[in-house]
């Protein structure tokens, strides 16, 4: 589990700094499939078998390296609950580069649930966004209704990366963010130079920082 | 959604959401419910096919408009000052985070059939074309007496209670003539009509305040208005705050009826019926349109959205706030008129949204109002124009535990939105709001 390097590891060998690349990353899929799971697994490395959903894992950023001089930033978006009655909005898919759709390999029906999430990306987010088919719960495969060959199919056959994990043991999930982030065009980082610069309101804030102060006086 | 909740919140325009956020935060248990398939009530920003559904009657979208997702057009145009008080909110809740704000290129008033820009500053005011109407010095004074004053510190007061005084006896104060007192109460302060002038002065000096500052703020970093909009459009504030909601554990469902509020013989609210299902809760949020029973109408506001294939004429702009003051026009209330472009990414290259609004003086055909506007606006592809009922509650709620929200005005700043957020939260947890920093930053960096 300690394939991850951090950024210093990689730019002490290339002898440059690295180039970042920063990439939005969402997830989608039916309620109770693993996706905070997943995130909370590949970003702290912790799996909390009794944790209900969302409070916690939304939003959170980590650096995977793409190359011996490049390291994608990936900011990961979690659904925070609102796919549980198809109302995630607008903002979540925009500017997505690239989409991890998971399911349960233990319920068929949301392998069904995660092919309509399939195409609502590619009506929602566009055809340039990077699709990953995540079959989770690979620890409880004795309960397994999904089979492997049906998800490597279906994801071959639309061109999505395949990969069945299991948010409780690690196992693939490493991989699973990793191989993403490396199939992810670098053009697909937002431009910053185009269009005029944006404001910065209130850079403490932004900047997560906990000193955050507003200085309107209103 | 058959449970029970601390909170029912009905529509999610930007106050709802705002609430849904906030409370959600505080621990309280929130159902926030939407009529409509997408986020944003009355103040969504639309695609052309919502557009066309909503204006035309489902009408096929003209092929060389391009693509769907490319538009996000406001129902609502409004855009904020960085000194207002919903930047606070945006701040303290982290929101800001999902939003990229930009500025607006130029702010421009009507003035003797011409455009000008307004000068944001006392030395930019010197040098303006609108030099000639305004009163260099005494405006000055006028300026530093604003940035200088405070409530608390008498002698910062030249002798003039803004509680009290109107604020006709302070342009007598300034001996501002009828062209600097429009400037300073239509351009600046952002009054519709004239009423203001005989209101308690610190109704018209605080946004003038409010506008100095933004403006300095601008200055700073060599934009050409006070004026700052998402990308996107304003339809991302909404979305943001209900994601900020459920990030605390609210549940949102979109496209489902609301059939009934169910309430006891005495009136109180006990819950909210959508076909057979019934949430219950103690308390319900909403805006006009769930409660037509409910409200009272107010006004009635005209809104023309116009899709252009060239800036506005004379503002050499991406972007820009026109103001066309009552008294220049001959009519009762300002015109506002809002430009916006692909630099705000709210249409595609080519194709300019500009939008009129003002608040509507007669029973008659809407286009007639607004005649100099749309003849500003210059040539237009494509016009869609509104006529919308303004509601405020009949009850303030604390009886029924009903709680409703205001219209969406025809100001061109989100104070009143602002105001109404606040009225709302302290009726409905009996406390003021105060904005403090998350305690717990539940979207963490790993």
């Amino acid at each position: 589990m300690s394939s991850s390097q951090s950024p210093e590891t990689v730019a002490s060998r290339s002898g440059a700094k690295p180039k970042t690349f920063t990439f939005k990353v969402v997830l989608l899929g039916e309620s109770a499939v693993g996706k905070s799971s997943l995130v909370t697994r590949f970003a702290r490395n912790q799996f909390d078998q009794y944790k209900e959903s969302t409070i916690g894992a939304a939003f959170v950023t980590k650096e995977v390296p793409l190359d011996s001089n490049a390291i994608a930033n990936l900011h990961i978006w979690d659904t925070a609950g609102q796919e549980r009655y198809k109302s995630l909005a607008p903002m979540y898919y925009r500017n997505a580069a690239a989409a991890i759709v998971v399911y349960d390999i233990t319920q068929a029906e949301s392998f069904g649930k995660a092919k309509s999430w399939v195409q609502e990306l590619k009506r929602q987010a566009g055809s340039a966004i990077v699709i990953a088919l995540a079959g989770n719960k690979t620890d409880l495969s004795n309960r397994r209704t999904v089979s492997r060959e049906e998800g490597s199919s279906y994801a071959e056959s639309l061109g999505l990366l395949f990969f069945e994990t299991s948010a409780q043991s690690g196992e693939n999930v490493e991989e699973l963010f990793s191989e993403l982030a490396k199939k992810i065009p670098r053009s697909a980082e937002p431009a910053r130079n185009s269009g005029p610069p944006a404001v910065n309101i209130a850079p403490s804030a932004n900047s997560n920082n906990k000193n955050a102060q507003g200085d309107c006086a209103c | 959604m058959d449970e029970e909740y601390d909170v029912i919140i009905l529509g999610t325009g930007l106050t709802e959401c705002i609430l849904s956020g906030i409370l959600a935060v505080e621990g309280k248990k929130v159902l926030h419910i939407d009529r409509n398939d997408f986020y944003g009530g009355e103040c969504a920003s639309l695609n052309l096919t919502q557009l066309y559904q909503r204006f035309r009657n489902s009408a096929p979208v003209p092929a060389e408009l391009g693509r769907d997702r490319d538009y996000y057009i406001d129902l609502i145009p409004k855009f904020l000052m960085q000194d207002e008080g919903l930047i606070n909110v945006l701040v303290y809740t982290d929101v800001l985070r999902y939003l990229e704000f930009v500025a607006i290129a130029t702010s421009m008033v009507y003035c003797e059939g011409k455009i000008f820009k307004v000068p944001s500053t006392p030395t930019e005011g010197l040098t303006s074309s609108l030099v000639g109407f305004f009163q260099k010095n005494n405006a000055r004074k006028f300026i530093d007496f604003l940035l200088n004053w405070k409530k608390d510190d008498p002698k910062t007061h030249q002798g003039l209670d803004l509680e009290k005084t109107s604020m006709n006896e302070v342009y007598k104060h300034f001996s501002f003539n009828e062209d600097t007192q429009e400037f300073i109460g239509h351009a600046m302060a952002l009054h519709l009509d004239d009423k203001y002038k005989n209101r308690p002065a610190i109704e018209t000096c605080r946004p003038a305040t409010m506008y100095l500052r933004s403006a300095a703020r601008a200055l700073d970093r060599n934009a050409g208005s006070p004026y700052i909009y998402p990308q996107f459009g304003l339809g991302d504030l909404p979305q943001g705050f209900a994601r900020l909601s459920a990030v605390y554990a609210g549940t949102f469902m979109l496209n489902t009826p609301v059939d009934e509020i169910v309430r006891e013989s005495d009136g109180k609210f006990t819950g909210v019926r959508s076909g057979d299902q019934v949430a219950k809760a103690k308390q319900v949020i909403g805006d006009p349109s769930y409660f037509p029973k409910h409200v009272r109408k107010t006004g009635r506001v005209i809104r023309a959205i116009c899709i252009l294939r060239q800036p506005i004429p004379n503002t050499a702009a991406d972007s820009a706030q026109i103001i066309m003051p009552q008294r220049q026009i001959g009519r009762e209330h300002d015109i506002y008129i809002t430009c916006l472009s692909h630099e705000q990414k709210v249409c595609p290259q080519g194709r300019w949204i500009a939008s009129i609004s003002t608040i509507a003086e007669t029973a008659g055909e809407p286009k007639d109002e607004i005649a100099q506007a749309l003849k500003l606006v210059g040539p237009i592809e494509q016009i869609f124009v509104s006529v919308s009922d303004i509601y405020e509650p009949l009850e303030d709620g604390t009886e029924s535990n009903v709680f409703i929200s205001r219209s969406y005005d025809a100001t061109s700043h989100f104070e009143t939105v602002y105001n109404d957020v606040k009225d709302l939260y302290k009726r409905v947890t009996g406390n003021e709001l105060t904005l403090q920093k998350r305690p717990v930053n539940a979207e963490q960096q790993a």
